[in-house]
């Protein structure tokens, strides 16, 4: 092995110089006690954050026309969740792209999803002893995909205009069993019934939140929850917690891209994002290789500070 | 395996048996192991009591604050596993933990933070230190995944919001597909399980690193202090931390450094 | 919220946010970043107790 020219920002000379006492476990035994300490003050002064979470039912009653707003594009197959692509169905187009790549795409879908399905017709099935109701559904799951449409079409249009005096009140129209569907379903949220029903599995036991979790954020109750909290993405929201605590502020520069151009406009922006927040961890894991970043604490000299003793020691030493 | 009786007839291990190996067996992966482990580690570098002089300053602690906060973080964990995911929203106990993981969690990453500008604007990855450096940035990347999961796992609005917002980023990069941060239940075993492992697994290795290749010493400042000052950093007297080995990352040689000046 | 322990300094109240152009940040956050700022400071300008030399 040719020795390669000695560079201050790779190599050192390894220290051959004074040593000095110093007491490593004494100094992680009271940096524990310290922090422990601490913690207990911080824990005990401050406490911790507790926000309720939003439920169907909590959405169905704050805001019930908002809530058949969101249904019916559950149902018509509009909603954000219905046209997200993967990883929860197949939507032509849908999907963020880095450059002409989908990541998103080339995974596939592995969470399939059909809101028509699983947020509207399956829970309402599950209703028992609603023999008017059961014929209502039928009814639109025989109908012909222009039928359906024309009625789905129709509900948004008159729901548009709906309002909530006690009941859902929505201007009559040309929109077959969907009134009835929609008035059902709003009854089963408020009831707390359709939580349960979006969590069902053949086990019983079910830790997986995935649907209502979607269903909800389709709808603006949750969002305008947040924007209150100040947690949405542009508000730098990632980094901010509930109430005054503080929250993961070493998030900053991930969200600080969301707060800007392209990522800001782009509709693949967290795909963006995330390719450049991926680049720059590499770059941190990879300063000792990268020459000139590399070279910056020797240029910006705070070392002459940290070391001061040991800088002073070697001038008097040479004096 | 202990087959001990009767002993075998010595095996000849030629003239000068392996420093450390047992005499009279044969080598067993054991025993090589272990002459590797204490080649590596010996107990004066793995635990020292001395540091070199100019290891002297605060910004050496941070280190050991941020392992204290570590450990805060696990235990407060443990606790609040004790009784479950849910227990902390109905008892003043429960609460009581979960402050104190949430607060020793904030302490963590700010403990962290400062060492880590400390130990950049040291440029502690010379001298072999570079695998040093990298175990510490993955340990800082695996603890922002594992607190990210941690807030998945509260089952409040945070996590709600944060995983209906945060699945859009994780989808877009095709993890979604896989890594549903929806499910609460992959969540929380990601968060108490997967993940503590993997920040664990890189502190562990960070910190053997640390004592294996020592504290980085200071530059050799040529301009400050003169080539006397460079002279007193390469000569001083003692017989060292460590003769200066070549190996993967020390490609210079104690003449090359002199040359150089 | 049943049982609740009163925390001494309440910070569930609606949060504060400071602006300056495009940035956006809580005033808790705020705080945390200038001290982590403060203590780094600190830590290099604080002399650290001398050890008492060692020669091997």
């Amino acid at each position: 092995m040719s020795p390669r020219r000695f560079k201050p920002d790779r190599d050192v000379t390894e220290w051959t110089g004074p040593v000095a006492r110093y007491d490593l476990a004494k100094e992680v035994t009271i940096s524990f006690v310290v922090v422990l300490l601490l913690v207990i003050a911080f824990a005990a002064i401050f406490s911790s954050p507790d926000d309720h979470p939003v439920t169907l039912k909590s959405w169905a009653t704050a805001m019930p026309v908002d809530f058949v707003q969101t249904a019916v594009t559950e149902l018509d197959g509009t909603s954000p969740t219905a046209t997200y692509g993967p990883p929860y169905n197949e939507t032509p187009g849908a999907g963020q792209k880095i450059g002409p790549v989908s990541l998103a795409r080339l995974a596939g879908v592995h969470i399939p999803i059909n809101t028509t399905e699983d947020f509207v017709i399956k829970p309402l099935l599950t209703l028992p002893n609603a023999p008017a109701l059961d014929s209502q559904v039928s009814r639109y799951e025989s109908a012909g995909v222009a039928q359906r449409t024309s009625w789905d079409a129709a509900y948004e249009k008159a729901i548009a205009a709906a309002s909530f005096p006690g009941y859902l009140k929505v201007p009559s129209g040309r929109y077959g069993p969907v009134g009835v569907m929609m008035t059902n379903l709003l009854a089963m949220a408020r009831s707390g019934a359709l939580d349960g029903a979006l969590l069902s599995s053949p086990q019983l036991y079910g830790t997986d939140y995935t649907k209502p979790l979607l269903f909800i954020a389709d709808g603006s109750y949750m969002s305008d929850l947040a924007a209150n909290l100040h947690l949405q993405g542009d508000q730098w929201g990632m980094m901010n917690e509930t109430g005054n605590f503080p929250g993961q502020a070493w998030l900053w520069l991930y969200t600080m891209w969301y707060q800007v151009p392209p990522f800001n406009t782009s509709s693949s922006g967290d795909a963006l994002v995330w390719a450049v927040m991926m680049l720059l961890t590499l770059v941190l894991i990879l300063v000792p290789f990268i020459p000139g970043l590399r070279s910056i604490p020797r240029w910006v000299r705070i070392y002459r500070l940290i070391w001061r003793r040991h800088y002073r020691s070697v001038t008097t030493e040479a004096t | 395996m202990t087959t001990t009786l009767p002993a075998p007839a010595p095996r000849d291990d030629g003239p000068a048996a392996r420093p450390g190996v047992t005499k009279g067996i044969r080598p067993t992966w054991t025993g090589r192991l272990r002459v590797r482990a204490v080649k590596a580690l010996p107990p004066d570098k793995l635990l020292p009591d001395t540091q070199p002089a100019y290891v002297a300053s605060w910004i050496y602690v941070f280190g050991a604050l941020t392992l204290a906060a570590f450990a805060v973080v696990v235990l407060s964990g443990a606790v609040i596993a004790l009784k479950g995911p849910a227990w902390w929203h109905v008892s003043s106990i429960g609460l009581f933990f979960n402050s104190m993981h949430l607060w020793s969690t904030e302490l963590f990453f700010f403990f962290m933070v400062v060492h880590l500008w400390g130990k950049f604007f040291m440029a502690a990855w010379r001298g072999r230190r570079r695998a040093t450096w990298v175990t510490g940035v993955l340990a800082f990347a695996a603890s922002i995944a594992t607190a990210f999961t941690g807030y998945l796992s509260q089952q409040n609005f945070d996590s709600e919001w944060i995983s209906t917002q945060a699945k859009d980023g994780i989808n877009a990069t095709g993890a979604g597909a896989f890594w549903n941060v929806l499910n609460f239940g992959q969540m929380l075993m990601w968060h108490i399980v997967l993940l503590p492992a993997v920040v664990g697994l890189f502190i562990g290795v960070h910190v053997l690193l640390v004592r294996r290749r020592g504290v980085v010493p200071p530059f050799a400042d040529d301009r400050a202090g003169g080539p006397a000052a460079a002279a007193a950093s390469v000569a001083g007297p003692g017989v060292g931390q460590g003769a200066p080995a070549a190996g993967l990352f020390e490609e210079h040689t104690p003449s090359s450094r002199e040359t150089a000046q | 919220m049943p049982a609740l322990v009163a925390a001494l300094i309440n910070l569930s109240h609606p949060g504060r946010y400071v602006h300056w152009g495009f940035i956006q940040l809580s005033v808790a956050n705020l705080v945390v970043i200038a001290l982590m700022i403060l203590v780094f400071v600190l830590a290099i300008a604080l002399p650290f107790p001398h050890g008492k030399r060692a020669r091997r």
